[in-house]
């Protein structure tokens, strides 16, 4: 065999015990003490944390259509820096991802860039219109695969076609991800709606526009028995009823950005567009609800919204400004700091709601598995002694739309290996 | 004073009171046969309107012409603007004209705020509206006003005045700049409106709310009536027009219930019959056509305090002095 060998000494796997593990070719061929580095390259790490590579269930890729501000390639290469092996691409591209030919681009994209696999996300409506299901069969069988449905960026709020789409994709065990905001009770919105918006002039975006589809979702999803997944959480009203709906049995799952288990509507008083973001930063109650309900598996991953906008959509007032925040790069860092230096939650923790959890919401095969022999070598490596100010100079994207710039953030992904193939090596793009 | 009047918040006690103070220095100005001050000769202040609105326009205008500033009026319709130029550019492009102050008038709620600590511009920045967040000259004119009315004029504030606000709350700057401004000069503020035109998060403003308006007459100083747009009627803010005007609009027989003293203010442009009456609007308690007058009084001392620097602003014999450069 002459398969490339990678030792990697002496990391901490899923935070544990220091541990070699040697890659050979595709897959993880040994873990243990002191292995042999023979014909292996070497990769010293001591002290550094070794983790499944990561999954996004949620990703804007922009391509087709918003090549100004990211590409599949861009995206896919922010991905690998930021320790992902694996992305969700949203749909709400130009074209639509509402047929089997979109999806297949993308995905056709995401396997020439290397860097990071894509799984396209079908829209659910025709157009993310919200009256026609899209060709949702077609989109599954094509050979993207599509088992994740989302008219992200818009809520499918019509109450009988979020039932037939539940109950459309049991035919193939797919998951509708619901945007969850009602439409009429967010017209104009700018920002969480509460005593910041009140002083700030700005329009409000109430919690109750979010909770309230929920609330409606868990009820289609258990009466049709479909699962469904909700987007990007944000309030502890939605975590009270998502917990509600699991302890019924219930197949409900939820992500929680990075963004939302650190900032706070206060931050909105610059008025900086950096801030504006759908859902929108929200109170420290919250945040801290939210860190709770990850660390306790209610919220059953970290879902980064990744969503590049160029610099002109940004550097404008408020109101001109779009909505979203780039997060590939500074996810495990986000969480790190909230939820692992904290101690709410452990390294293994941290493998579950950023791979392991992701992975079977989407029914990825090859992501989220156990570092053991035998497995895709799908992995990340983080220093977490490391800190530093975020530089968004330094970014892969394309877009350099991050709330966190210069802000000092701890954990730094070393390396990320895609099928045994470092897609980032000591830090930098291979 | 800081280099920008942007929020109400922004002042202190201490500056709201200079303020006015200085107000009745060039309201003063105004008795004169020559009503005009050359403290801002060779300043450049550029009217910068987003939104329609030619009382605030006028009233800038005549403001720092009379105090012999050059005037620059740039409105958003039928120029760059409304060809797709951001903020940015018009502000890049108002910086290298020289500008030394920017009133601006945005429908956004924080433009102003923006264009003030972007790095767009290095001039002062003056807000005069922006969105439904705040419009601070507007709140200072009413100070003024009620202070006129009500105490002993210059250097007192406003301690212990009861001051009603009636109407649309949610969407009012003029509101929200009033109620900062007023209790910092330390009167008491009560809100009054029908529920759905409170804004959500009000517990946190330094103010009592009331849904019903008949309770407050009695002990207030001043009523102040917001403009209510009967648009706000089909978004279901209110069942109709006249349902509004029944519950919260303010007629002869509410206004006798007022104390003596008390005035009826109100920002315009009127609704007349919608939140005020004729009867009410054309008495002598309304200070409407004053609070107007006042503005250019205020706008001039606002301009003057920015950009005018430590010289007195009122000489009886204009001193011979260099130009100052421009700050910037």
């Amino acid at each position: 065999m002459s398969q490339r060998k990678t030792l990697i000494r002496g990391a901490r796997v899923l935070g544990g015990e220091p541990r070699d593990v040697l890659i050979d070719g595709r897959t993880v061929a040994e873990v243990g003490a002191s292995l042999d580095a023979a014909g292996a390259d070497v990769v010293e790490a001591a002290g550094s944390v070794l983790l499944p590579g990561l999954v996004d269930l949620h990703t804007h890729l922009r391509e087709p259509g918003r090549e100004d501000s990211e590409t599949v390639l861009t995206g896919t290469r922010a991905a690998a820096q930021g320790g992902f092996t694996a992305v969700h691409a949203m749909a709400n591209t130009f074209p639509v991802a509402d047929t089997a030919g979109v999806v297949e681009q993308v995905w056709r994209l995401g396997r020439e860039s290397g860097y990071c696999d894509v799984q396209p996300v079908g829209a659910v409506t025709v157009g993310l219109e919200g009256r026609q299901l899209a060709e949702l069969g077609a989109m599954h069988e094509s050979a993207a695969g599509v088992r994740v449905f989302s008219d992200d960026g818009k809520c499918v709020d019509d109450a009988v076609i979020m039932r037939r789409a539940l109950e459309y994709v049991k035919a193939f065990d797919g998951v509708v991800a619901q945007h969850a905001q009602e439409p009429r009770l967010t017209e104009g919105a700018q920002m969480n709606e509460g005593t910041v918006s009140a002083e700030l002039g700005l329009g409000g975006w109430p919690a109750v526009a979010e909770e309230s589809i929920i609330a409606r979702d868990v009820l289609l999803a258990a009466h049709v028995g479909s699962r469904v997944h909700i987007c990007h959480v944000s309030t502890a009203g939605s975590v009270e009823i998502i917990r509600w709906a699991k302890s019924k049995g219930w197949n409900v799952t939820a992500e929680v950005t990075p963004h939302h288990l650190l900032l706070t509507d206060e931050l909105v008083r610059s008025y900086d567009p950096v801030f504006k973001v759908n859902p929108p930063l929200r109170t420290r109650e919250d945040v801290l609800a939210l860190r709770e309900a990850l660390a306790d598996g209610t919220v059953d991953c970290v879902a980064t919204d990744h969503a590049p906008h160029p610099h002109e959509d940004k550097d404008c007032e408020w109101g001109a400004a779009a909505m979203g925040m780039v997060g590939l790069e500074t996810a495990l860092s986000v969480v790190q700091e909230t939820m692992v230096d904290t101690g709410l939650l452990d390294w293994a923790g941290v493998a579950d709601r950023m791979s392991v959890r992701p992975a079977a919401i989407g029914r990825l095969d090859g992501h989220g598995r156990p570092v053991s022999p035998g497995e895709p070598a799908n992995l990340t490596l983080v220093d977490p002694a490391y800190r530093g100010p975020v530089n968004p100079a330094g970014f892969a994207s394309r877009s350099r739309n991050t709330p966190y710039e210069g802000r000092e953030l701890p954990g730094r992904v070393t390396h990320t290996f895609l099928r045994g193939q470092a897609t980032v090596s000591d830090g930098k793009l291979a | 004073m800081k280099r920008h009047l942007i929020s109400a918040g922004d002042l202190t006690r201490d500056d709201a009171v200079l303020i006015l103070d200085t107000a009745e220095e060039m309201a003063r100005v105004a008795d004169r046969p020559v009503k005009k001050l050359p403290t801002l000769r060779g300043r450049t202040v550029v009217n910068l309107f987003f939104e329609d609105s030619t009382r605030t326009r006028i009233s800038f205008e005549a403001a720092a012409k009379r105090l012999s500033a050059d005037v620059i009026n740039f409105s958003a319709k039928g120029s760059s603007v409304s060809k797709g130029e951001s903020l940015k550019d018009t502000a890049l492009t108002l910086e290298a004209m020289g500008a030394d102050a920017v009133v601006i008038r945005h429908h956004d709620s924080g433009a102003p705020h923006r264009l003030a600590t972007s790095g767009w511009i290095g001039g002062s920045v003056v807000n005069a509206g922006d969105g439904t967040h705040e419009h601070p000259t507007q709140a200072l004119l009413d100070a003024f006003t009620m202070r006129r009315r009500l105490t002993g004029g210059e250097g007192h504030d406003l301690s212990g005045r009861r001051v009603t606000l009636v109407g649309d709350i949610l969407h009012s700057r003029v509101a929200r700049s009033n109620v900062r401004l007023l209790s910092t000069l330390g009167a008491h503020v009560t809100l009054v409106a029908p529920p759905t035109l409170v804004p959500v998060g009000v517990e946190a403003w330094p103010c009592e709310v009331s849904y019903a308006l008949d309770p407050v007459l009695a002990t207030s100083d001043a009523v102040m009536m917001l403009r209510v747009q009967r648009e706000r009627m089909k978004a279901a803010y209110f069942p109709t027009e006249r349902e509004y005007a029944r519950r919260y609009g303010l007629d002869g027989e509410r206004m006798a219930r007022m104390p003596e003293h008390a005035v009826v203010m109100h920002p315009g442009p009127m609704n007349r019959g919608m939140e005020i009456t004729a009867e009410v609007a054309d008495s002598p308690r309304c200070t409407a056509v004053e609070q107007v007058t006042n503005g250019v009084s205020i706008r001039m001392a606002v301009l003057y305090l920015l950009l005018g620097g430590s010289e007195p602003a009122v000489t009886t014999v204009p001193a011979a002095r260099t130009e100052e450069s421009n700050p910037s």
